[in-house]
């Protein structure tokens, strides 16, 4: 009977950050994911902002863990061979009378402790911001605040949790937890899935969107998921240097207002709304979401034109209550609970698995390090990311470089092959790893190209491809006689 | 670098009639870019036939049409025909930057003729709200899917859009076995030719419903079924008209957009709103010595007119290279 030290539910960015911080220690690992793939629930709509650490209240959760993690995430990024890229943010205001709400958002960083934030003004803004709205007053700059992918983010760190021992489970929805003795082993967690069943002595509810239900199966409901809607709308990455900053508005009540965002990606995304909505399934985009974007969008850089937008789509952000909830449950001894990570999330994310770490030291789990800990990850090639005498290079190593399968995003068969090998069981999870179909065409000429490299590398017949997961299958029949 | 007297990016019917007639007006060196493993571009994958009635006087289907192209540009050893090979760069002096398997590739072009054809406009580019899920094609998609990898993308399908291609469509998913539910046209009245409309739709009574719209696409893994509604004088849904039809599929033939990214980052005008080349004469763009010919100039009906209209390029080409020697 194999008992883990710790099991994680949820594959998201905070899962996999938890995962990875704690694979440096002497301890055996899973992490236990619902869906086909990581990534695939809250973390793969994020908008892939590190946050400076604005906008929260100085006493929260939120803002202390939001300035931890944008020091901290800059390590981990060039551990993994992400791309970070710090480009600064700018709240802007449009009136003379918001220029004192500002000073306020100004003094409330400082009491966080985020660095380098001052206020410019009209004639900056020009110069620094060239299609920046001509009513913009003034601005708070944080030059701290910066972009990621957030999916890219989440695969390379699970991947380098596994490199270090962890063990990673999809399509392993969990159905029940119970408490078991064992004569000889002492206490452990019971995980019955939908498929087989888990055991552990610690438990990580990391669920995102289910860690209301999950807390409910060990008898916890004092906090509730509502998930509030945030839809949003990419632009042809023509326009990719369309703003040199992040820009928002001056914040709103649930939210931080319709940004303008500078992806990692390279193209300008802008949203997301911010809806109550009752149903964790719903990530349906409406006609009134596009308008409200859009035009608040436009409030800020008039130029964007809807005729501008290739792609959109809805998440679902885990809302319990105003702030994160991590904590130990002393009516559950070694049960944790991770849950209302919402906005920043992503940005706390690494300093979220520090603080679970030493809530696992405190509730009696052995931290010792291992002798050899790989904390380096070779960093994934994108030729869209590297200059052609680059990618010339590779090339002569290997010609699937230059066969290019993605036209509208430049991803060449060899980066699709590479991300199947690295765990794409998906079309989406091609897309999430390398761009290829999240172009201009969207995968109208190289779905079907796509697919057969999926096929061939996996194994898997090509009506049981997927687009995310069993039952979104691409096709229905193969008719062909070969 | 390598240089040459003719560059002609695309290898479609209007790539292969532009190279055929550059030649044969006396330029001598030429080069034929194609980024699939063949030559023939989309025609390969329309098995239909009524193609070359005027220009061959004979229906055809699309892969007998481009055979006959394909046949003759190879036996001109002055077109070399580079396939698999992906433009990633064009400047303004005409020096193109391409992949292929095993090399990258730069090339200084005295001319250059652009035949890269069009993309299909996207469910995002009309706006369709509501989830995204599997089983929203493009038509050329579903196309493909079906004539070329044998694959039935959907047995329950909702056309939106009554072109050419989506009545076409309509008639291949029937003919495959599948229930087309509707065909939803915007307009007031169906947008293909007639011989299409009688021959694909009405023949199979295929339900059309013109005057109407897609207002949401539901389903999570697997499209489930669409919200559809009838719209007024000014495309304006009508609310009380709203209906739902189930379906697993929704294949969308809502345009073509042509493909002129590359002329684009060479510096040359785009019309913002077809995307096609600003342009005072035909094949022309604002940069001299650049053409674009086929659909990539404008979006043709028939694919006879594109190849007429790609010969006239190839004798612009040679025209220009005469007066530049």
């Amino acid at each position: 009977m194999k008992i883990y030290d710790l099991i994680i539910i949820g594959a998201g960015v905070v899962g996999t950050a938890i995962a990875r911080e704690l694979s440096c220690y002497k301890l055996n690992i899973a992490v236990l994911e619902k869906e086909q793939e990581l990534a695939f629930g809250v973390s793969k709509s994020n908008s892939g902002i590190i946050h400076p650490g604005t906008q929260n209240h100085p006493d929260s959760l939120k803002g202390k863990l939001c300035v931890q993690g944008n020091k901290l995430i800059r390590k981990i990024a060039r551990q993994l061979g992400v791309d970070f890229k710090q480009i600064g943010e700018l709240i802007v205001a449009f009136k003379q009378e918001d220029i004192p709400q500002l000073h306020e958002l100004k003094a409330q960083a400082k009491k966080l402790g985020v660095r380098k934030i001052k206020i410019v003004n009209q004639t900056w803004l020009r110069k620094h911001e060239p299609n920046i709205s001509p009513d913009a007053v003034a601005a708070l700059y944080a030059p701290t605040a910066g972009i990621i992918s957030p999916y890219r983010l989440t695969y390379d760190l699970a991947e380098n949790a596994m490199a270090n021992g962890v063990e990673i489970f999809t399509l392993q929805k969990v159905v029940t937890i119970t408490s078991e003795s064992h004569n000889d082993l002492g206490k452990s967690f019971l995980i019955k899935t939908l498929s087989t069943e888990f055991r552990a002595r610690y438990i990580i509810n990391a669920a995102g969107l289910s860690a209301d239900e999950i807390a409910n199966m060990v008898g916890i409901s004092d906090f509730k998921i509502e998930p509030r809607k945030g839809e949003e709308f990419i632009l042809d990455k023509k326009h990719k240097n369309l703003t040199k900053h992040l820009l928002f508005p001056l914040p709103e009540k649930n939210s931080k207002g319709i940004l303008v965002i500078k992806t990692a990606d390279g193209n300008t995304m802008i949203g997301p709304t911010a809806e109550n909505c009752a149903d964790k399934q719903d990530l349906s985009t409406t006609e009134e979401g596009l308008q409200k974007v859009l035009s608040s969008a436009q409030r800020m850089v008039p130029s964007i034109n809807q005729t501008d937008i290739i792609a959109y789509f809805a998440g679902l952000r885990p809302v319990a209550g105003d702030d994160f909830i991590i904590r130990h449950e002393l009516s559950v001894p070694s049960f944790i609970t991770v849950a209302g990570i919402q906005s920043p999330g992503l940005t706390a994310a690494p300093a979220i698995a520090k603080m679970v770490g030493r809530i696992l030291k405190d509730n009696g789990l052995a931290l010792k390090r291992k002798w050899v800990f790989k904390a380096l990850r070779k960093k994934t090639i994108h030729l869209f990311a590297i200059p052609f005498s680059k990618t010339a290079k590779l090339i002569k190593k290997d010609p699937a470089y230059g066969d290019i399968v993605c036209r509208c995003e430049m991803v060449s068969a060899k980066e699709i092959k590479d991300a199947i090998n690295r765990g794409a069981k998906t079309l989406d999870g091609i897309k999430f790893r390398t761009r290829a179909q999240a172009g201009r065409c969207h995968g109208g000429f190289c779905t079907t190209r796509i697919m057969k490299i999926l096929s061939k590398q996996t194994n898997t017949p090509l009506s049981e491809i997927s687009k995310k997961g069993p039952g979104s299958w691409v096709v229905m029949e193969d008719r062909a006689d070969d | 670098m390598i240089k040459k007297d003719l560059v002609i990016v695309g290898g479609g019917p209007a790539g292969m009639a532009a190279a055929i007639c550059a030649y044969e007006q006396g330029v001598k060196d030429i080069l034929l870019i194609e980024r699939d493993q063949y030559l023939g571009g989309i025609l390969n994958q329309c098995v239909h036939t009524g193609f070359g009635l005027d220009y061959f006087k004979q229906s055809l289907s699309g892969p007998e049409y481009a055979e006959r192209f394909i046949a003759k540009i190879k036996t001109i050893p002055q077109i070399e025909i580079s396939l698999q090979s992906f433009v990633v760069n064009l400047s303004s002096d005409k020096q193109l930057t391409y992949l292929k398997p095993g090399s990258l590739n730069q090339i200084q072009a005295k001319a250059l003729i652009m035949a890269t054809g069009c993309r299909e406009k996207t469910r995002e580019m009309i706006n369709i709200p509501g989830t995204r899920p599997a089983g929203i094609f493009s038509a050329g998609l579903a196309q493909k899917l079906i004539n070329i990898e044998g694959l039935l993308p959907g047995k329950k399908v909702i056309v939106v859009g009554s072109g050419d291609i989506g009545l076409i469509m309509a008639r291949r998913f029937f003919l495959e076995g599948a229930e087309v539910k509707a065909v939803v046209e915007i307009q007031t009245k169906c947008q293909g030719l007639i011989r299409n409309q009688v021959q694909c739709i009405e023949d199979f009574n295929i339900p059309f419903f013109c005057s109407h719209k897609i207002t949401k696409i539901n389903g999570n893994k697997r499209v489930e079924k669409v919200s559809v509604v009838k719209v007024d004088g000014d495309f304006k849904p009508i609310k009380e008209s709203q209906f739902d039809l189930e379906c697993d599929t929704v294949l969308l033939a809502v345009g073509l957009i042509p493909e002129n990214e590359l002329i684009e980052m060479a510096g040359a005008k785009i019309n913002k709103s077809t995307n096609a080349p600003v342009s005072e004469k035909l094949n022309k763009t604002t940069i001299s010595g650049l053409f674009v010919c086929g659909n990539a100039y404008k979006v043709y009906d028939l694919v006879d007119t594109v190849c007429r209209d790609s010969e006239t390029a190839g004798e612009q080409a040679a025209e220009y290279l005469k007066g530049i020697k």
